[in-house]
């Protein structure tokens, strides 16, 4: 038992498990279509699920058709092209900036280790900021993405697993996400609504929390073996 | 939900097969991606004029693509933002030589979609200017959120400043035009009804028989305060008392007022509303010198309104009474 255990701990990330992260947001977004549009609704325009739903199945079709060529960055860097293209919306450019920019954050890489990855979320984010000018608190995807980069960056500071680390990231953004309810929208659509926009949970902070939780539970299972 | 649909992924592209096959003497549509362009674009040494937004709020923008108004018109998805490949193919479609300017309404979709599609294009040495139309008086203006939304005043922007570009004037003028509608135009809409998203299905809000939402935005996004449905005078003086304070106009002000339906509003009703404000108008020393009442720029199926006023002068009025020849708008000099 122990020695498997040991056999578990992962090091890196090559091409397939990003893609399988991928995938299993795609998996996430098409699951939580129905919430995120309702979220959307209600301080939105009711279409996050939907905008979300057609640019990812939109990159599944890309990264099927592009192979296995591509080194990680530019997978990432596909998935980015191809969100800011068929998203549209607010959660086009920002989701596709922050895939871009996690894929120049790792431009020309085969492997990621956990310090990489770290620092691609991290280029990720900042592009989102430099995109949309939303600080923390402003009831944006950013509330849950920076909660969720520190948490990753922590734990690892702290010597934790990777797959303790990305879970934590995970729950750091579930926690990020959830903390949204209260607040008064600043950014985006949900701004015009003033202070009707408290009581009601960000869609793009649940789509963000969706995407680090899918890295949690993607990376997090033992590797497969032989 | 009923609609007049096939399937609701299908609405879009539908919906623009049918305006190249009924419109092809001033537009021509591109589908890969969705680009509505004047059929003689670009026009040699004139500066092109290029909207875009959600789908859903017909005619505006494709239906405003022709001579003396835009160029190209990028049609997003139902109420979703385009995205910048569209307004790339738009701007270099429409590039004659003298730059092209994006009129964007301030929803922070559209804004960062057109500024990634101007970043692209100032790669490929296209000269672009873009101007942000934020005229909706029900939001609260603050440098710290998306500021107010862009309604009404669009129209009205893309209409003169298509007869500016007409005459061969610079994309700086142009735009500074452009800036000037948008600083001395106030709008505020109102909701009887919801509107169902063809791909969502039901409708965005609930609304009671008795009940309307005033300050509404023009996606379905919920307006400021719901209260119970009042006469249409009523309507009017809690439309226009904000928009008159808000600029403010004034006793001699000229104004073009737009009464604009939001798509499942009958025009008897537009005309009692336009009725009510003329009296309000009246009442403050404000002359309506030109007026348009319609649905011109629409929330799908949603019963409602919205009061447009621009203050006008001379250039301002000209301009507007330049010809027009565009599917949604339409007149001779
Ligand atoms: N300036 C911003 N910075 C970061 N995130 C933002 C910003 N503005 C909006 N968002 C996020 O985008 C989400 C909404 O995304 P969505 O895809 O619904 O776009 P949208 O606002 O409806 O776009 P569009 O305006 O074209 O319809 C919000 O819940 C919020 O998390
Ligand atoms: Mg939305």
């Amino acid at each position: 038992m122990a020695e498997s255990e040991q056999a578990s701990r992962r090091m890196s990330l090559g091409h397939d498990d990003v893609l399988r992260w991928i995938r299993a947001f795609g998996t996430e977004v098409d699951a939580n279509k129905e919430q995120l549009t309702q979220l959307d609704a209600a301080v939105g325009d009711g279409d996050h699920g939907i905008n979300m739903q057609r640019g990812m199945s939109a990159v599944l079709v890309k990264v099927d058709a592009a192979g296995e060529e591509q080194d990680i960055g530019a997978l990432l860097k596909t998935v980015g092209m191809t969100l800011v293209s068929t998203v549209g919306g607010a959660g086009g450019p920002l989701y596709g900036t922050l895939f871009l920019q996690m894929g120049m954050a790792v431009a020309g890489k085969d492997e990621l280790s956990p310090d990489d990855w770290a620092a691609a979320l991290e280029a990720g984010i900042a592009g989102v900021q430099a995109r949309g000018k939303a600080e923390p608190g402003d009831k944006t995807m950013i509330d849950a993405l920076i909660p969720g980069r520190d948490a990753l960056k922590a734990a690892l500071a702290g010597g934790a697993s990777f797959e303790d680390a990305l879970r934590q990231s995970a729950d750091a953004a579930g926690q990020g996400m959830r903390d949204t309810v209260p607040l008064v929208a600043r950014k985006g659509r949900a701004s015009y609504l003033g202070e009707r926009s408290a009581g009601h949970q960000d869609p793009g902070a649940t789509s963000s929390h969706l995407l680090l939780e899918a890295a949690a539970e993607t990376w997090g299972e033992p590797e497969q073996t032989g | 939900m009923k609609k007049l649909i096939n399937k609701p992924e299908d609405v879009v592209t539908e919906e623009l097969q049918g305006i190249a096959a009924a419109h092809a003497d001033l537009v021509r549509v591109q589908f890969n991606p969705h680009v509505i362009v004047r059929a003689d674009a670009p026009v040699q040494g004139k500066v092109g004029l290029v909207s875009g937004g959600g789908s859903g709020h017909e005619p505006m923008h494709g239906g405003f693509v022709g001579p003396g108004m835009l160029d190209a018109a990028c049609p997003g998805e139902v109420f979703t933002s385009p995205t910048p490949d569209q307004m790339l193919d738009a701007t270099k479609a429409v590039n004659g030589g003298a730059g092209v300017l994006h009129i964007v309404k301030n929803y922070t979709g559209d804004v960062m979609n057109f500024e990634m599609a101007a970043e692209l294009a100032g790669g490929e040495s296209i000269e672009v200017q873009a101007v942000v139309i934020d005229d909706d008086v029900a939001v609260q203006d603050s440098l710290y959120t998306a500021g107010r939304r862009g309604v009404g005043t669009t129209v009205l922007a893309e209409k003169i400043c298509g007869a500016a570009a007409e005459e061969g004037r610079p994309l700086a003028e142009v735009a500074d035009l452009c800036r000037k509608v948008n600083a001395n135009g106030r709008s505020m809409g109102m909701a009887l009804t919801s509107c169902i998203v063809p791909a969502a299905g039901k409708p965005t809000f609930e609304l009671g028989d008795d009940e309307m939402e005033i300050g509404i935005g023009i996606h379905g996004e919920p307006g400021r305060e719901r209260m119970k449905l009042a006469p249409a005078s009523e309507i009017v003086e809690k439309l226009a008392v904000p928009i008159v304070e808000d600029l403010p106009f004034e006793s001699g002000d000229q104004v073009l007022a737009f009464v604009n339906g939001m798509g499942g509003t009958p025009l008897i009703e537009l005309y009692v509303i336009y009725n009510d404000l003329t009296k309000l108008l009246d009442g403050r020393g404000i002359t309506i010198t030109r007026n348009l009442i319609g649905p011109y720029i629409t929330s799908l199926e949603m019963a409602g309104c919205s009061i447009t006023l621009l203050k006008l002068d001379d250039e301002l009025t000209r301009l507007w009474d330049a010809p027009v020849k565009t599917a949604g708008l339409r007149w001779a000099a």
